[in-house]
């Protein structure tokens, strides 16, 4: 057996793998986004005092992240629009991508706020300070840079996810690669590529987020 | 109510508090007038830090009553809890400012944004006057060079300073201070005491204080409770508390820590 690596075929495929990998970043960018804002709302939910609020929310975060994300991806494609609610396939992908990785995202939210000394809730207690103004401007600002490489990680692993979306017809990388097999022939360069498109992609990014940590200021009392 | 017996600005009556099964309150009555610096002493544990945290509401009790200027801390009603109760309390809070012994600045904030931060969200000041204020109250406690800096970047006694800027700034009637000195290196000690006792001769704020420091306690309040096991066991002018206490506890207690 002998690999027959086509270069011009390499270059000629190099575009259209550029355009799918176009979409596949804006996925996982609104997915992240997604999931970053719906992560902190769950985690408020979850501290919520009222009765029964703070527990349906840990059922919701415990449902969701022990149910597979394809599930969910098809749940959303093919059940949704049943009950009436059509949308896009990138739509689709992208709110499904968000709404799993926010299960995970509200629990790296709620390891920093556990993480905030309760010292901090007294004193914001003692000034009197509104529950809203004590949370964002007391407790998140100290919550979060210590979980910034964590968050950082969730949203590289949901860039690995995104080719479940060529499941549903989104044209992102693995759709393309198919495609481009299924019209040629030829599997090897357009895998190939695709893999180390991921590759590149996700060194970049956990490069990124180290440098962000980095940047992160830490505060000692 | 005969005259001139004011509505003390604290009256506590049958306060009890338990964690668990330990009883770190046993029933505390006890009348504050407004304007009166009361020391209180007693050995760990013996429930005076309890009380602080429970005149601020960071520990519900488990029975009896606070009233703050004749107002209840904890509206029976609604036992404390619901949005009645939580507004009511927000609202008899206000009176109340406290200073803790691990200092609990905001450490993402300057000395000068920690001293602004509830004047302005809290009491509605615009940024101006808190700033003008905080720099005031800053300046005040000896750190009028130190507005920009973060809470790292001070010293355990400076950061004590900002925290006592920070409660001076909401203009509270009561002042609660949990042992101030005691996470400070020994050779800041004296001058955070300096500073308590210059606040207790120029304003008329009401000051409860847990404190380990004999000294203080003797030469700067005029009353002195000694706690043990939950009770107050003792309630006396200073000169009589240190020189002829009436209680064999409290003698004990004063031996142990005067003569090590």
């Amino acid at each position: 057996m002998r690999l027959d690596w086509n270069w011009e075929f390499t270059l000629a495929i190099l575009p259209e793998l550029a355009r799918a990998l176009r979409i596949t970043v804006a996925a996982t960018l609104v997915g992240a986004a997604l999931a970053l804002a719906f992560g902190l709302a769950l985690a408020l939910l979850r501290r919520s005092p009222i009765r029964g609020l703070g527990a349906g929310t840990g059922w919701v975060v415990e449902f969701v992240r022990n149910t597979p994300l394809l599930i969910q991806i098809y749940f959303l494609f093919y059940v949704l629009p049943r009950f009436g609610l059509s949308m896009t396939p990138f739509v689709t992908g992208v709110l499904a991508l968000g709404v799993h990785y926010s299960a995970y995202t509200s629990e790296v939210y709620r390891a920093g706020i556990d993480s905030v000394p309760r010292g901090q809730w007294e004193a914001a207690a003692a000034l009197n300070l509104p529950r809203a103004r004590t949370f964002f401007r007391v407790i998140l600002p100290q919550a979060l840079p210590p979980v910034v490489p964590a968050l950082g990680n969730y949203v590289v692993a949901m860039f690995k996810d995104t080719p479940l979306l060529s499941t549903i017809t989104v044209m992102e990388l693995l759709f393309t690669a198919k495609n481009l097999g299924a019209e040629t022939f030829r599997y090897l360069e357009p895998f190939t590529l695709v893999g180390l498109l991921f590759l590149v992609v996700s060194l970049a990014a956990a490069g990124g987020i180290r440098m962000l940590e980095r940047r992160m200021p830490a505060y000692g009392a | 109510m005969s005259e001139g017996a004011a509505v003390p600005l604290v009256r506590i009556r049958h306060l009890h508090k338990r964690f668990g099964a330990i009883e770190v309150l046993r029933g505390i009555d006890l009348d504050v007038p407004e304007g009166q610096v009361v020391s209180i002493i007693g050995p760990s544990g013996s429930g005076k830090s309890t009380l602080l945290r429970v005149l601020m509401t960071l520990e519900r009790p488990d029975e009896g009553s606070v009233d703050i200027a004749g107002d209840a801390l904890y509206p029976a009603a609604q036992n404390g809890h619901g949005r009645a109760g939580e507004a009511q309390a927000r609202r008899v809070r206000r009176h109340i400012g406290m200073v803790f012994q691990q200092f609990n600045l905001f450490p993402h904030m300057t000395a000068l944004q920690n001293v602004m931060e509830a004047p302005v969200h809290v009491l509605g000041l615009s940024g101006h006057e808190a700033r003008q204020q905080a720099s005031a109250y800053l300046a005040r406690v000896g750190l009028g060079d130190k507005l920009q800096a973060y809470p790292r970047e001070l010293s355990g006694g400076q950061k004590q300073r900002v925290a006592i800027a920070r409660a001076l700034a909401m203009r509270p009637r009561l002042m609660l201070f949990d042992e101030i000195t005691s996470a400070l290196d020994p050779e800041l000690v004296g001058g955070i005491l300096d500073l308590l006792g210059d606040l207790t001769t120029e304003r008329g704020m009401t000051m409860l204080i847990v404190t380990h420091e004999m000294s203080f306690a003797r030469s700067s309040s005029d009353r002195v409770l000694f706690f043990d096991r939950g009770l107050i066991v003792e309630d006396a002018e200073p000169a009589v508390m240190f020189t002829a206490p009436r209680h064999d506890r409290t003698r004990e207690f004063l031996r142990s820590v005067l003569n090590p």
